[in-house]
């Protein structure tokens, strides 16, 4: 009971807090913000972002960052589509979705021997591997968006419910939550990456072999990127070029909005899943009440992006300012 | 001339400060006069630097004044105190790694011209400095990060002075130096004592202290336990001043009979890419060898070669008489080997600071209380209370981070996080650096009963003292390898001193070595 | 005496001779970028059909001054340990407000270039205020002052277009006796900005908070000034940029592509020009070099007839490259501690 409620440390109680507040919010406008129906779309929504942001988180908490998060969505969307293509009608059928897995695997590993090997800066070569994910995709396509169909499996897998009232991506969600907060608590290898985060060296002289515990976060989150992808290809019932492109940041600010230290060591997995279900309903409140249409009234015409990226923008900064700031320096 | 009158130069009264819950300091009085060294001594946590970090702007205090020169002042940061003429010289390096010599000099205030920095008054201003502490072999335009340790800390004081201060701190400032730096230090604090500079000097050396100081001050507890003057009470007076308690022998007795086993560490013709070479040594179950010599004679990669971090090796180890090639720490610390290092900086390499004291001691056994990589709560338990008691470690609770444990006690929880591995041998690379006097005492305890349990200790101390009041046998290095082994009647101070410095044996060798490095430098 | 003591094993070192050039890690840095940006571009030149026309280079200095800009940029905040997602969104809303108020008669121009640079300040100096002030991560402040600084871009142009004066235009990207204006442009930043910016208290400070933020504090150094000028300073570089893109395109677009696109090359030209991602070392001369660098790639891609769709996999796989070298040292490494800093 106790570990539970650790998990609930300031900044995951100021996210949930924040969600109940959008919500009510919502609902003195639009009361069916309350109704059933409207949160588990949410949720459904929010378990694509909560997907990636598992294995991104991962590589926060090693102290390390993830860029290459756009391109590998793209990537196991593209090569679940694809597979049919690539493996043959039969097997790229059945082997769709752990292909499209395997390759955002891949680009993990590479990942992971750049950062833990050649101890090269994480956020540069993410960068790289992100570019050279988008060039082979644009090589895979030969530069035009294909129309690519995801299989009868793959849109099961996004839309259906294994468990009735539970998209099954929600309950994919929840079940990998629930192996990675056991993961971080309970094994050894969830200790060590606290440990990395924290002091890397003293890892090292601990015994540890501190770059396969970082290779394999690595792998971990090219693999979680690519089954958002996955999932998205299913729900969209296609994949596309830009697929990953609005991942980046909604992945890294629900992540660091959580509570999770953006230097490393520090963070919990319930605060990265009360981060992504606010980022998700803020983006969804936005569409749905169209600030633009009473600046529209007022004569000016204002594109609906503006509020999303100016809102979502503000919200971040606002809501950092309230519990995400360092010490100051002292001593 | 130097005014020793009755108006002090810095007078702080009713000083508190308090970290969180935590009292640093409670109501303390401390004077300091012009053209006098005022020594602090306590051991850590005593509330010496807390004092010093007041007094030099670093952090506020919550209540008390200063008065400096009879006025009140108070310093919200560094910058106010330093124009006040208060220079502080850190025993964590203030230097910028990335920036040259005389950048680092002129940091504070640089010479400027047109509203840019003049490089050349600059450079002049850093040569001055520099030739006034005696460091002119530092080249201003090299950049401090290639500099060895000891020619930094002489930056670091050069770029004190160069504030030019009417009172200039040190904090443990010289624990980084070589011996004849040392004296050079030492000699100019005497002058610039002399000049009419108020110096207040923190250290844990005592022979330094009764050197230097005019006036020693004891705190214990964040308390103001005594002032008097240098030279009035023996040293065991003061230590049982500083842990409030009487003070027994320090080192705990040695057996009589050395040991016959056979050895369970022998290194045989061991070598590392020109910075060691031809080391041959025995260590033998209950037996704690120790290694001396100046500093930097490759007594640190000794130790790490030992535990596989260096590449390229050469030489045989045998461990308990089996040829050993040990590839990591992860090897190192296998059952198989049962190696274990305590390593130097126990805030960078033995700790994850805001981790708790619970996964720190667990950290290195943790494959021991789990199965299948998961963690087995209740084992992990209770090996750890095992160690809390063993050890007498002092926390607010084991789940809180060991951040928040003083010096000694973090100290306490690296070694504790090695002996939950079991191992056979133990490598301690200058354990006792930085740790206050009672701690040191029960570390020195320990490490013999350890050894009476019949673990193998090589142990790598810059302390003589604590060389020959603990070992069984010291090894002395010089130039990457062993020169000397010295043991029973013939570990003394000065047996270790001329075989540090490589000089024969013999009772007027050593003193004759440090009056020609003193009229040398 | 002196032989007694060094037989005693006292270090005596010798004063490094006063001739001998002493190359900072810096000047090494730029030194490579500027090599590797000379052995491109001349095999660029070779390739070229038409040879190294001054219209040939006109052309490459405008594409490779527009990424250098927002480069140097970069450079700033990087410098001070910190990052700056939003140099490209700062570079786009430039560019769309200049595709509105840079226009009219010399007067209005005037003020309209005057505007666009103000507000480029006023961008940087708000991620600066955040930054120091709210103490956050600059990493993820600026990733969300972009997103907000690219949304007014939006609303400043929902669709592509605007104009700018022509005149203007063509002066900002001609070239004069086969030396293209942008060059000149780059000169002028790096000696009326940079180089005073360096000499500056404020911009050592800059340096040394990169180099060990908490012993600068300790040293008296003006920690909030010179972190606020940081970022200030890119914002008004990145807007110099988007005031050379709406001189070369005559219109303005808010488009997202193009904001990811500087930021991400932007890091990589910082990079590729020898600045630390750490802080503390590095020169945003190097980074000009990086940048050219960076869009020689994509010319190379052209003369050699690869499908130009394939540039971001020759860019990513040249910022691999460049991260990869910056790590041979990893090879040459003898005790495996010094690889955990």
């Amino acid at each position: 009971m106790k570990s539970i409620l650790n998990q609930f440390d300031r900044a995951t109680i100021i996210a949930f807090a924040c969600i109940v507040v959008l919500l009510l919010i919502g609902a003195l406008a639009e009361p069916a913000f309350l109704s059933p129906k409207y949160l588990v779309q949410q949720l459904h929504t929010a378990s694509f972002l909560g997907v990636v942001a598992t294995g991104a988180m991962l590589i926060i908490v090693l102290g390390h960052i993830d860029l290459s998060i756009p391109w590998t969505i793209a990537l196991g969307g593209m090569m679940a589509t694809g597979a049919v293509g690539i493996l043959g009608p039969e097997l790229g059928v059945v082997l769709a979705v752990p292909f499209g897995i395997f390759c955002g695997a891949l680009v993990g590993v590479v990942n992971g021997l750049g950062v833990a090997y050649l101890r090269a800066p994480a956020m540069i070569f993410t960068l790289g591997m992100n570019a050279v994910a988008q060039g082979l995709m644009v090589y895979h396509t030969g530069g035009f968006a294909p129309q690519d169909r995801g299989t009868e499996f793959m849109r099961e897998l996004a839309v259906g419910q294994l468990v009735p009232g539970v998209p099954n991506p929600l309950l994919i969600w929840i079940v990998l939550g629930a192996v990675t907060i056991f993961m971080l608590n309970r094994t050894t290898l969830g200790r060590r990456i606290y440990a990395i985060g924290n002091q890397e060296r003293a890892v090292f002289l601990s015994g540890v072999d501190t770059r396969r515990i970082i290779l394999v976060c690595f792998v971990i989150s090219g693999a979680c990127a690519a089954a958002t992808g996955v999932l998205l290809a299913g729900w969209a019932n296609r994949s596309y070029q830009a697929m990953g492109d609005p991942y980046l940041l909604p992945t890294i600010a629900a992540i660091i909005l959580g509570g999770t230290n953006v230097l490393g060591g520090r963070g919990n997995y319930l605060g990265t899943v009360a981060g992504v279900i606010l980022i998700t309903i803020l983006q969804s409140m936005l569409s749905v009440v169209q600030p633009q249409r009473y600046f529209a009234q007022l004569g000016l015409d204002l594109p609906a992006d503006t509020f999303r990226q100016v809102v979502f923008g503000l919200v971040i900064i606002t809501m950092l300012l309230v519990y995400g700031r360092t010490a100051r320096i002292t001593s | 001339m130097a005014d020793t009158g009755p108006q002090p130069l810095v007078r702080m009264s009713g000083v508190t400060k308090h970290y969180g819950g935590v009292r640093a300091l409670q109501d303390v009085h401390f004077e300091a006069h012009r053209g006098s060294i005022h020594a602090l001594l306590g051991e850590n946590g005593a509330g010496k630097s807390t004092l010093i970090k007041v007094l030099s702007g670093v952090v506020q205090l919550d209540a008390g004044t200063i008065e400096i020169d009879g006025n009140s002042v108070r310093f919200a940061n560094p910058t106010e105190a330093n124009d006040a003429g208060i220079a502080c010289i850190y025993q964590e390096l203030s230097l910028l790694p990335d920036l040259t010599v005389a950048d680092n000099i002129g940091i504070a205030r640089p010479p400027q011209r047109f509203g840019l920095i003049d490089l050349r008054a600059q450079r002049r201003l850093a040569e001055a400095a520099l030739a006034r502490v005696g460091g002119e072999g530092i080249h201003p335009q090299s950049t401090v990060r290639d500099l060895p340790l000891s020619r930094r800390q002489m930056v670091e004081i050069a770029k004190a002075l160069a504030k030019d201060p009417k009172i200039l701190i040190l904090d443990e400032a010289t624990s980084a130096l070589t011996a004849a730096d040392v004296e050079t230090v030492l000699t100019l604090l005497r002058r610039l004592r002399d000049e009419g500079m108020a110096i207040i000097y923190i250290s844990h050396r005592m022979h330094e202290i009764a050197e230097l100081a005019d006036t020693c001050t004891v705190y214990r507890n964040g308390q103001n336990v005594g002032t008097f003057k240098a030279g009035t009470k023996s040293d065991n007076a003061i230590v049982e001043m500083m842990i409030g308690r009487e003070y027994e022998s320090v080192f705990p007795p040695k057996p009589k009979r050395q040991s016959d086993a056979s050895p369970v560490l022998k290194v045989r013709d061991f070598a590392w890419a020109g910075e060691l070479n031809g080391i041959d040594l025995d260590v033998r179950p209950g037996e704690i060898v120790g290694i001396g010599g100046l500093d930097g004679q490759g007594q640190r990669q000794l130790l790490l070669g030992l535990f596989g971090t260096l590449i390229g090796t050469t030489g045989t180890v045998e461990i308990n008489g089996r040829a050993a090639k040990v590839s990591s720490p992860q090897h190192a610390k296998s059952d198989e080997l049962g190696l274990a290092l305590i390593p130097e900086d126990r805030k960078g390499e033995g700790l994850m600071l805001p981790m708790s004291v619970r996964q720190n001691l667990s950290f290195a056994a943790v494959e021991k209380v789990s199965r299948f990589g998961i963690v087995d709560r209740k084992a992990e338990e209770s090996a750890i209370d095992e160690i809390v008691q063993l050890l007498k470690i002092k926390s607010d609770g084991i789940d809180g981070p060991v951040a928040a444990l003083s010096g000694g006690n973090q100290q306490k929880v690296v070694i504790g996080k090695w002996l939950m591995t079991g191992p056979r041998i133990i490598l301690l690379n200058d354990p006792t650096r930085g740790i206050d006097v009672g701690t040191k005492q029960e570390l020195y305890r320990l490490m013999r009963s350890l050894a009476d349990e019949g673990k193998a200790m090589l142990f790598y101390s810059t302390d003589y003292a604590e060389l020959i009041g603990c070992c069984d046998r010291v090894l002395v290095m010089y130039g990457g390898t062993v020169v000397r082994s010295l043991a029973g009647d013939r570990l003394t101070e000065t047996n270790l001193v001329s075989a540090a410095l490589n000089l024969p044996e013999g009772p007027n060798q050593a003193t004759l070595a440090l009056s020609a490095l003193e009229s040398a430098l | 005496m002196n032989a007694q003591v060094e037989a005693a094993g006292i270090e005596i070192r010798k004063r490094p001779a006063r001739f001998g050039i002493r190359l900072s890690a810096a000047q090494r840095g730029t030194l490579l970028a500027i090599v590797i940006f000379a052995a491109m571009f001349a095999v660029y030149g070779w390739k070229q059909s038409v040879g190294l026309t001054p219209n040939v280079i006109n052309t490459a200095a405008n594409k490779g001054a527009l990424l250098a800009l927002v480069a140097m940029a970069q450079t700033l905040p990087v410098l001070t340990g910190g990052l700056d997602l939003s140099v490209g969104a700062i570079f786009v809303l430039a560019n769309c407000l200049a595709s509105s108020i840079v226009v009219g008669d010399p007067v209005s121009t005037a003020f309209g270039v005057i505007g666009v640079l103000l507000v480029g300040l006023l961008c940087g100096t708000l991620n600066g205020v955040i930054v120091v002030y709210g103490r956050l991560q600059p990493l993820i402040v600026t990733l969300a002052t972009g997103a907000v600084y690219f949304g007014i871009s939006l609303a400043i142009r929902p669709q592509p277009g605007g104009t700018v004066n022509f005149e203007f235009a063509d002066f900002m990207t001609g070239s004069t006796w086969a030396v293209p204006h942008s060059v000149v442009l780059l000169v002028l930043v790096v000696l009326l900005i940079w180089v005073p910016y360096r000499r500056s208290v404020l911009g050592r400070a800059a340096f040394a908070i990169g180099s060990a933020e908490q012993a600068a504090y300790m040293s008296g150094v003006p920690i909030n000034r010179a972190k606020l000028l940081a970022y200030a300073l890119s914002g008004f570089l990145a807007s110099i940029g988007g005031l050379l893109l709406t001189a070369l395109t005559y219109s303005g677009a808010a488009k997202l592509a193009i904001a990811s696109d500087y930021t991400l090359n932007s890091i990589g030209a910082v990079v590729i020009g020898g600045t630390s991602l750490f802080g503390g070392v590095g020169s945003a001369v190097g980074s000009i070099f990086g940048a050219f660098v960076m869009r020689t790639v994509g010319d190379l891609l052209i003369v050699f007839d690869i499908n130009p769709v394939l540039q971001p996999l020759f860019v990513g796989i040249v910022l691999l490259v460049a991260v990869t070298l910056g790590s041979l040292r990893v090879l040459r490494i003898k005790n495996r501690l010094d690889l955990y800093r």
